[in-house]
């Protein structure tokens, strides 16, 4: 579904490259993870296949379905069902959360050739949804983000994943800032969306997250490379012994 | 009426061509009025509160012409409530197209109606004006005192829940309109004043506005959209205890725009709001000049400015909140802000604050920057397209300003307004 091939990506405003080579494929019904220590490329390859200013792709491509994701505004690739769930999600003093959800939903249905939703209707799904998140009426109420907790910020960025129902979802460090009942919300709120035609690609420091969010493959990156693919053990390996060996053990 | 007549050159050609109406229970206050004005004198860039907004299309003998406008089909504001219409062309009432002046809780008349004297009438007209022409000269609204021909004059003595809507059509391209409304809402009576429309090439408009104790008064005006318009407008307001005073404009175009505010919070408890939603592209200069006094405890003042500019766009600020001896406990807000869509506008923004009581909670702030890149990146991971991610960034920015109209329905339909403005002049 998502097919990134040998993506190289360097700052707009300086000469520093980010992303040298990145290769990678999520298929349908699958969760990849990538860890990484810091500054390995994360959270730049999440924002770049998102579509966010301020990053020169020189290299390579990245392809949704088989259409290429580089070329699209931010919007039509969120249309095309692709969904980043920010690191730090954005306040928006004076715009309703409710506002802001179905504006976002109708602007994609309408892309789609789908008819609005309603008020009513739109009210009435995003109940539902929010209760399974535990997210209350008058959080829904409020602008977007703002005066929210951590926990909170998050679960809302799960819930707007709930409402679009993107094709494919991608996580930048959502276990960042969480304590453990509302990682365990976050990630009940992710594995729901678990289907068999929806792809997933969960970017983490840490392993704890894997416990709730059982992935498929995982997926090593440092210094703008993956340089280490294998299975859900892998993070019980990082887990353990830190990313020093495994870098180690590519370079030698 | 010879010996009255100013020395100054500038002033008497601006006034050569009007006619004084020196007749009826007004004429005393126009008399007095005309004597400030001739002491004063027009003002001049050099004069603090006009360094930033060039006085000379006010100044000026005949005004530039302004073509009237078509709005395009968007129709005109506040068509969708029910209220009272009173209907102003080119600054002459239009008994045929205005409702009957009848209204439950309320005297409503004209001020060149040949009513004999009108006591509480008599007792405002002029008096706030002349109040607010210290520290701060005035001239313009002098000028209208003096020279207004039409204005209502609204005695409120209830709860008055259908809005008076004073509706100002534009029909000449170089009409010249001053009217002076006067407005007394008895102790605990409730009214709302929507006012609407460009009035004429150039307006000229004092609004005095006498809140008795626990009166409420709410002021709603959208300003005419047409490009060319000019329009000075003056609110002088007194409110005494527990009473409260709101005031909210929204302009959209408009080549020359000087609204001043001048607000006397004299009674214990007093509460006043004023607020304004500003928007321009290209030539358009819009000035907000306010100045709030408390003299009463425990009052409240919130001023809350928003401007959202672009094509060298110019809006400009002058806010103060005076706090008087003994005027302990009082609550002052003052926010300014501009949204710069382009690098090409300007802000210019003066906020003061003088206080000589020391108890008191005031604060101020003025700022200036464009759309939030982050926001807009994030409306747009969602989905939202660039153009409604900003207009949604745009109102959002508005948002406080409009949150200071009380009635929802009207506060809907200055949002709406708003959308039509912001979706005519996308990037």
């Amino acid at each position: 579904m998502l097919e990134i091939k040998n993506l190289h990506v360097k700052l707009e405003e300086e000469d520093k490259v980010i992303l040298k080579g990145v290769n990678l494929t999520v298929e349908a019904g699958k969760v990849h993870a990538i860890m990484g220590p810091n500054g390995s490329g994360k959270s730049t390859l999440s924002y770049v296949l998102a579509g966010r200013d301020g990053y020169e792709v020189t290299e390579g491509s990245a392809t949704l379905d088989g259409e290429e994701l580089l070329e699209m505004e931010p919007e039509v690739r969120a249309a095309a069902g692709l969904f980043l769930a920010f690191q730090y999600p954005v306040e928006i003093p004076g715009v309703g959360n409710m506002t802001f959800m179905r504006t976002a939903l109708n602007a994609q249905r309408k892309v789609r050739g789908e008819e609005e939703m309603s008020a009513g209707d739109f009210l009435k799904l995003v109940r539902e949804k929010a209760k399974a998140l535990k997210i209350d009426a008058d959080m829904m109420k409020r602008p977007v983000n703002v005066g929210f907790s951590g926990g909170e910020k998050k679960r809302n960025e799960i819930l707007q994943m709930a409402v679009l129902e993107p094709r494919m979802c991608i996580l930048d460090e959502t276990d960042s800032g969480l304590d453990v009942d509302a990682l365990k919300l976050v990630s009940e709120g992710v594995n729901a969306l678990r289907d068999a035609g929806r792809g997933f690609l969960v970017i983490t420091h840490y392993q704890r997250l894997l416990d709730h969010i059982q992935p498929d493959v995982v997926h090593i990156m440092a210094n703008g490379r993956i340089v280490k693919t294998g299975g859900p053990e892998l993070a019980l390996e990082v887990e353990k012994n830190g990313y020093a060996d495994i870098l180690a053990a590519e370079e030698a | 009426m010879a010996e009255a007549l100013p020395k100054d050159d500038l002033l008497a050609a601006r006034i050569a061509g009007l006619s004084f109406p020196n007749e009826g229970w007004q004429a005393p206050a126009r008399f007095d009025a005309l004597a400030r004005l001739t002491a004063m004198g027009l003002p001049g860039r050099r004069d603090e509160y006009w360094r930033y907004t060039d006085p000379a299309s006010f100044n000026r003998a005949e005004p530039f012409p302004a073509p009237t406008f078509d709005d395009d089909g968007e129709g005109m504001v506040f068509e969708g409530i029910d209220r009272l219409r009173l209907v102003f062309v080119d600054g002459v009432f239009d008994a045929e197209a205005s409702d009957p002046l009848a209204l439950d809780h309320v005297e409503i008349g004209l001020l060149s109606a040949a009513q004999s004297d009108i006591h509480w009438a008599r007792e405002l007209y002029g008096v706030l004006e002349a109040r607010g022409q210290v520290p701060v000269k005035r001239p313009f609204a002098a000028l209208n005192t003096a020279f207004a021909t039409e204005g209502v004059l609204i005695r409120v003595t209830g709860y008055v829940p259908r809005p008076i809507a004073l509706i100002y059509i534009h029909s000449s391209d170089t009409s010249d309109a001053m009217l002076h409304h006067c407005i007394r809402v008895e102790s605990g009576a409730d009214v709302t004043i929507l006012e609407s429309g460009p009035a004429a090439a150039r307006f000229t408009k004092v609004m005095e506005v006498d809140v008795a104790e626990g009166g409420r008064f709410h002021h709603i005006r959208a300003q005419g959209r047409d490009h060319d318009r000019r329009a000075s407008t003056h609110i002088f307001a007194r409110v005494a205890g527990k009473g409260l005073f709101k005031s909210f404009t929204l302009t959209a175009n408009g080549v020359m725009t000087r609204n001043e505010a001048v607000i006397e919070l004299v009674g214990d408890e007093a509460v006043a709001h004023v607020a304004g939603a500003a928007m321009g592209d290209g030539r358009f200069h819009h000035d907000d000049t306010v100045f709030v006094t408390h003299e009463g405890e425990c009052c409240e003042s919130r001023q809350v400015f928003k401007k959202v500019l672009k094509n060298g766009a110019t809006g400009v600020f002058q806010g103060k909140i005076l706090v008087k001896p003994g005027a302990q406990k009082t609550d002052g807000y003052q926010i300014s802000q501009s949204l710069l869509l382009d690098g090409d506008s300007v802000f210019l923004a003066k906020p003061e604050l003088e206080i000589y009581a020391d108890d008191v909670k005031c604060s101020h702030g003025s700022t200036s920057g464009a759309i939030d890149e982050t926001a807009l990146f994030y409306l747009r991971s969602r989905g939202v397209p660039l153009k409604a991610a900003q207009s949604l960034l745009v109102l959002a920015f508005l948002a406080e300003a409009i949150q200071e109209i009380e009635n929802e329905e009207i506060a809907e339909d200055i949002r709406q307004r708003l959308e039509n403005w912001l979706a005519r002049h996308e990037h």
